[in-house]
């Protein structure tokens, strides 16, 4: 069993070292590529934690469509973080600050894997009773995510979808500004 | 000892990564990092959650035909799963206003970006031009 923890501790350490590359580089690739990296070692750290779904989900969307995302927007953008010309002090102090106050409570945190924690014992042990009898799906996850909490996907749903209008509204002003306004309809003719 | 410092130590370089996400967003000056910086802070947070699910000796959550099998917990997972579709929504509506804002300025550094608002307002209050329109709207 305490091998298992020390995979989590060594993955986890991998992760705090590719943040702290993070916060030193200036190049905008290298900052896109150790943001995928970061989300890749974060699905191995839940496939440990024996979160299967969420590991590959993380693997496809984090690690994958984002870092997709990053690399199109990165074409139009400057190549070069500049050095900033205020100080870092202040965020840099408040941030340690905050850290060594949440790094106090975590002595009252349960420790890890602990079948007694408060989380286990409320309406978890329940799903999983139910998952079978009510929905008969083997997955409880998936049980849980599509028929016990199915509003929960519905509004993220709304979420996702009003995210995307956002996008295409930002966008598409963009190049309406640009060019005159005889531009877009040759643009329909050539997806047409 | 040993094993107890490494079922905190999780939580502890968790709250490492998210504050180290935190000064990525209010830190840097580049936009492009302040978003790298949010998704590292999401990261963080799904971590977090998922680390609570996990029961010692249990199995991914998903049913099998023993009896006495011990399962994970799934409604961290649940949450999760939500949190992760959402937050690449976010990423993407985050990367569309740098690209609008990187259009408009010409930069994404947030000094260089207030500094030529704050040009554009004295020029506004020398000629008196726009100024009252500005406000009125």
């Amino acid at each position: 069993m305490i091998s298992e923890l020390l995979i989590n501790a060594f993955l986890v350490t991998i992760m705090l070292s590719i943040a702290i590359a993070l916060i030193k580089t200036r190049t905008v690739i290298f900052t896109v590529i150790l943001t995928s990296a970061y989300s890749l070692v974060a699905a191995l750290m839940f496939i440990t934690l024996d979160a299967v779904d969420v590991a590959f989900t993380e693997a496809s969307v984090g690690a994958g469509i984002s870092t997709i995302l990053f690399l199109a927007a990165m074409a139009y953008l400057p190549k070069k973080e500049e050095e900033s010309i205020s100080s870092e002090f202040i965020p840099a102090l408040s941030c340690i600050i905050l850290g060594v106050i949440l790094i106090w409570c975590s002595f009252d945190l349960p420790e890890i894997g602990q079948l007694t924690a408060p989380i286990h014992q409320h309406i978890a042990p329940e799903y999983i009773k139910g998952s079978k009898e009510d929905i008969g799906i083997p997955n409880i996850v998936t049980s849980v995510l599509a028929s016990y909490r199915g509003y929960d996907t519905f509004g993220e749903t709304i979420v996702v979808f009003t995210a995307g209008v956002a996008v295409l509204a930002l966008l598409e002003k963009k190049n309406t500004t640009k060019k005159n306004k005889s531009q877009p309809k040759q643009k329909i003719r050539k997806n047409a | 000892m040993i094993s107890s410092t490494i079922g905190i130590w999780n939580y502890w370089i968790v709250f490492c990564l998210m504050m180290i996400g935190l000064f990525l967003v209010i830190g840097r000056k580049n936009l492009l990092k302040k978003i790298v910086g949010l998704a590292i802070f999401q990261t963080s947070v799904f971590l977090l959650y998922i680390t609570f699910g996990k029961i010692k000796g249990g199995t991914p959550p998903i049913l099998n035909e023993s009896i006495d099998t011990i399962y994970s917990n799934p409604l961290p997972h649940v949450l999760i799963l939500t949190a992760i579709v959402v937050g690449v929504a976010t990423t993407a509506l985050g990367l569309s206003l740098v690209l609008r804002i990187n259009s408009e300025y010409g930069s994404i550094e947030e000094d260089d970006v207030s500094a030529q608002d704050l040009v554009d307002y004295h020029d506004d209050i020398e000629t008196g031009k726009n100024f009252d329109l500005k406000f009125k709207k």
